[in-house]
């Protein structure tokens, strides 16, 4: 992969994907960050500082007291016109929530990153995705990426789709806490070329300018409210195709492209596990271990989880015998209770579609070795060759639970 | 202001474009009670002026001569398709000038 670049003079550096995100920012030349520290992200707003303090971007950094003002003072700096950044993790995102639904109710091109966590009570530091789950419906675009170099290529990416005039929503790069942020990778860093051949600056936004007088955030009446938040959902539902078409133009110019979805040995599969971030690669380990024995697996990553990819998604999963999707979040009180799986039992409940079976994973970061990956396809094997498979999800892992 | 038939009209973002737009809006509506200032008791001090959260009250450079005599050289009145009828000038004023006086008897 790297190989073949090298006409391109690009250079490869060992990076924790922490770092890799604060390469990418530094490399989309954005103007002004704001950030509160928050484990596990806090070594992302430290190296974008460092990178400043050294003379390698030129960007204002705000000081603020907490992830509220954080991503206020950004929607602020970018309602100017702007480039902006900013990442934060578990409690740091849920204290950002209401302003989370300005942002994209602004239609600001914001670009965040989310180093997964779970979130408290009890306290853990450590990884699970409730952060972002909670955030689903706020308007944003969610991509999860699976490492630190498809980490470091969706950050300039979300740039490219946030700012296109047809999309104007902020976006959300989430990786996994720990797991990808403390861990380092060789990442092909582009270098600040890609600020000027694959986004340029040209704010195509509402821009508060002296000069033009615009009024925004203003109170609207039940007359007016309705249709603005239509737009939204609109602008969300559509923005896939402009997400795609800016990982092509990606792919094309440097070699790498990531698609909505992603197989690995889907082609004859019959059965397969969908999951997020880090575990994709994990379950590929899995798939290799079950074809071995002879059971036709494949593995499912989802990349882009809003706009939900429901047509592209669907093309990997519509043969398959059966399916098993691993959430590592839970919706109290519902059932099944991974909302990945729900979503796919919503979305696709006039479809053909294979049983469903749903499985919490890996909550807090419990450890989930590649033979507890294989050990879920077993499972969803068994269930699916006794017809047993059913909305009640199974949690994996659980001391005193046997599955 | 444009008249917004689709969602696809509306600025994006609830943006407004027109500076000062809401000049054009009578919210007179909202209204249960209206100010009305005594210009005999008025002593021009400007602070209903400060205070108005709607920029409703409206200074004038008018001669006004009181019963006594006293010449002002300002005029102060009410901007009634602006004024909401909240009551602070009438509150704030000094000398009690400004009544409250309800709109539906």
């Amino acid at each position: 992969m790297v190989l073949g670049l090298e006409t391109k003079k690009s250079e490869l550096k060992p990076l924790s994907t922490n770092k890799a995100v604060a390469e990418a920012a530094k490399d989309s030349n954005v103007d002004v960050v704001a950030a509160y520290p928050i484990t596990p992200q806090t070594t992302v707003v430290e190296r974008l500082a460092e990178l400043i303090g050294e003379g390698e971007l030129d960007a204002e950094i705000i000081h603020v007291e907490s992830e509220h003002s954080a991503l206020s003072a950004v929607i602020g700096a970018s309602a100017m016109g702007a480039r902006t950044f900013t990442a934060t993790s578990s409690q740091g995102l849920a204290l950002m929530h209401e302003i989370l639904h300005i942002a994209s109710g602004l239609r600001l091109p914001i670009v965040m990153s989310v180093a997964a966590r779970a979130l408290s009570a009890p306290i853990s530091i450590f990884n699970d995705h409730s952060d972002i789950m909670n955030q689903r419906d706020t308007g944003w675009i969610i991509i999860f990426t699976s490492s630190a170099q498809e980490a470091y290529d969706t950050i300039i990416q979300a740039y490219k789709i946030a700012e296109n005039s047809n999309v104007l929503l902020p976006v959300m790069v989430a990786y996994d806490g720990y797991v990808m942020s403390h861990t380092i990778e060789p990442v092909e860093v582009l270098g600040k070329k890609v600020a000027e051949e694959y986004i340029p600056k040209k704010v195509s936004w509402n821009r508060l300018d002296p000069d033009r007088p615009i009024t925004i955030g203003t109170i609207t009446s039940p007359d007016y409210y309705y249709e603005f938040k239509y737009a939204q959902a609109k602008a969300l539902e559509s923005s896939l195709q402009h997400i795609l078409e800016a990982d092509s133009e990606f792919k094309k110019k440097y070699g790498r492209g990531y698609g909505a979805v992603e197989g690995y040995m889907m082609e004859d599969a019959e059965i397969a596990v969908l999951g997020t971030s880090s575990y994709f690669s994990n379950l590929k380990y899995a798939v290799d271990e079950l074809r071995k024995k002879g059971v036709k697996a494949g593995a499912i990553k989802l990349r882009v989880y809003r706009p939900f990819p429901r047509e592209q998604l669907y093309e990997l999963i519509k043969g398959l015998r059966a399916l098993g999707v691993i959430d590592r979040s839970i919706s109290y009180g519902m059932t099944p209770s991974g909302p990945i799986a729900l979503d796919l039992m919503s979305t696709y409940r006039y479809k053909n579609i294979p049983p469903i079976q749903s499985f919490v994973a890996g909550i807090g970061q419990r450890r989930m070795l590649i033979e507890d990956f294989v050990r879920i396809y077993e499972i969803l094997e068994r269930r699916a060759s006794s017809n047993s498979i059913n909305e009640e999800t199974l949690f994996y892992g659980v001391k005193g639970i046997d599955i | 202001m444009k008249e917004l038939k689709s969602w696809k009209d509306y600025p994006l973002g609830g943006a407004v474009y027109e500076p000062g737009s809401t000049l054009d809006i009578d919210v007179s509506g909202w209204r249960n009670e209206r100010p009305q200032i005594d210009q005999e008791k008025c002593i021009r001090c400007r602070i209903c002026w400060v205070f108005c959260p709607d920029a409703a009250i409206i200074e004038e450079e008018k001669n006004y001569t009181t019963k006594t005599g006293k010449t002002f050289k300002l005029t102060y009145s009410i901007d009634y398709a602006h004024c909401k009828g909240c009551g602070i000038c009438a509150n704030e004023c000094p000398v009690k000038a400004i009544k409250m006086i309800p709109e539906v008897e």
